[in-house]
């Protein structure tokens, strides 16, 4: 009965301490809303259509994104580019790109799959929305800015 | 019939007290201790658990049957799905399942790198299952020691591969992804400052009165009834069978390990706790091993662009942080599966959940559905 008692009042001594000594360890926590969270580089988040230096889009328009997505989220409409319309340095260009963030599971196929480097993941991740039509993304959406020093069109 | 005849039958041993006062009450599917979406019928004399019954699928999404609509490669961030809290381990077993059947073997590196970070997801998902289980029995504090370790595990895994939970980290005949810069240090230090954390978890709980008074006794099921049930994992090592996959089967490269296997005697829900505390520590150990002898060379190996494995069919089987993993696939030359059977440790464990709460009270059946260690994602698929 004492040693049982004894043996209680020792196990809940000793884990008070380990919480004691663990209240002097520094703040691990992200104060996530208040500041922005840490990403490691190879995060996947929404997606990005690069653009290369001349600011022209590095999507072809060749499929193989859609091709290879388990979800079927990419919907992509080609265009042949023109002369006075050039929009990117291929043959063909995306018209229409829109990546549906309702079926996207954020895989990464689509970009293993790109031959051009033309769609990345980027770190953005805050798509949260009360209305399913606004995540459905275009590709005025998903392009990345034009570089500093590109070309007029 | 009904659906309450089929799920409120009575067993003809069970007789309350002067047959009189027998109580059916609805555990879930809103419950927080049911670790998601299960709903648990309760037949209770008083407070005593008289019988059970396990209603499932309410996050059922046909997994099995979305496989047999995409190409095996487009079918492996799927299987990320099922048991979210150790997703590598999925991955693990659907891609060696395809390369058995394909005749197709991973490079030593990648295999090397596979067991990594399968070891690590058993940790994390351990300490998921510690942290929850122990919040459900009232030890609010271990909680935050153990997500304090997760997230350096899973931050290992979003440098290393860019998700947290849904890691699609391997592919069909090796990885995707080269280490990155700092990967071994980044684990070594984990684990060496791991073993330390382990012991710190055990000093608040398995001393304490409480846990143990919660723990002892509670959930008892035998060796034989885990066999008749089929039931793998810490819940059969808990009952004293020394059983493990990586040890009777093993995959991988896990001959090239030391490892030790766990068990237990009671099969009580403490021994489980035990069981699972040991296997942390035991990952530990492997994951050291593997790192300091981890191969350079490829980590692909030479697979077709299209994957159309020869006719016939496979079951490749690994040990999971939850039991046994298994998937039949039957294949008929196609790129897409003829048929990807999922063999979910959860599921089979959850069966043995009625013997395991008979005659104990309603706070028990939270402890013992803390230790069998579901995954609702995993149970209904």
């Amino acid at each position: 009965m004492i040693s049982d008692t004894l043996n209680t009042a020792g196990a809940i001594a000793k884990g008070m301490a380990t919480t004691l000594k663990e209240l002097f360890q520094p703040t691990i926590t992200e104060d996530y809303p208040f500041e922005p969270p840490n990403f490691e580089g190879r995060f996947r988040g929404v997606h990005v259509l690069q653009r290369d230096a001349n600011g022209l889009e590095k999507c072809v328009a060749c499929f193989l994104c859609a091709a290879a997505c388990p979800s079927n989220c990419i919907y992509i409409e080609a265009t042949e580019n023109t002369g006075d319309n050039r929009v990117s340095a291929g043959d063909r260009y995306a018209k229409v790109y829109n990546i549906d963030y309702n079926r996207c599971i954020f895989c990464g196929y689509c970009v293993e799959a790109c031959p051009t480097d033309a769609i990345t993941h980027g770190h953005d991740f805050e798509i949260a929305s009360y209305e399913t039509g606004t995540l459905v993304y275009r590709k005025e959406q998903l392009l990345a800015k034009e570089p500093q020093g590109a070309p007029a069109k | 019939m009904t659906e309450a005849e089929t799920v409120y039958r009575p067993h003809p041993e069970d007789h309350t007290f002067l047959d009189s006062n027998e109580i059916v009450i609805n555990m879930g599917p809103q419950h927080p201790s049911t670790h998601g979406v299960l709903r648990v019928v309760l037949r209770l004399d008083g407070e005593k658990i008289i019988g059970s019954e396990c209603v499932i699928g309410y996050l059922h999404r046909g997994v099995e049957k979305i496989a047999e609509n995409r190409t095996y490669v487009q079918f492996n961030p799927y299987v990320d799905r099922m048991d979210y809290a150790a997703a590598v381990s999925n991955s693990l077993g659907y891609c060696e399942a395809i390369e058995k059947i394909m005749s197709v073997v991973a490079p030593p590196r990648a295999q090397y790198v596979r067991v990594i970070l399968t070891e690590l997801n058993r940790i994390a998902s351990h300490l998921l299952w510690l942290g929850t289980h122990a919040l459900d029995i009232g030890a609010l504090t271990p909680l935050f020691y153990c997500f304090r370790e997760r997230e350096e595990i899973l931050k290992i895994f979003e440098n290393y591969c860019g998700a947290r939970l849904t890691t699609h980290s391997f592919r069909i005949g090796g990885l995707q992804y080269e280490t990155y810069d700092g990967f071994e240090k980044q684990v070594n230090v984990f684990c060496d400052d791991f073993l330390h954390k382990v012991d710190e978890y055990e000093t608040l709980l398995t001393g304490n009165r409480i846990w143990l008074q919660r723990t002892k006794g509670i959930g008892v099921i035998s060796a034989e009834d885990c066999i008749q049930y089929g039931v793998t994992g810490p819940v059969l090592r808990g009952s004293g069978v020394k059983w493990d996959i990586r040890k009777a089967m093993p995959y991988c490269c896990y001959p090239d390990f030391e490892f030790d296997i766990p068990t237990g005697q009671n099969g009580d829900t403490f021994d489980r706790y035990i069981v699972r505390m040991e296997e942390m520590r035991q990952a530990v150990r492997i994951i050291k091993q593997a790192v300091a002898k981890i191969p350079d060379g490829p980590i692909m190996a030479k697979i077709p662009k299209v994957i159309k494995p020869p006719v016939g069919e496979i079951y490749h089987s690994i040990e999971a942080p939850k039991g046994e993993l298994g998937y039949l696939v039957v294949s008929d030359n196609s790129t897409q599966p003829y048929r990807v059977r999922v063999r979910p440790p959860s599921f089979v464990n959850l069966s043995a959940l009625d013997i395991m709460i008979r005659g104990h009270l309603v706070a028990d059946v939270v402890a013992v559905i803390g230790t069998i260690d579901i995954v609702l994602g995993e149970v209904d698929r």
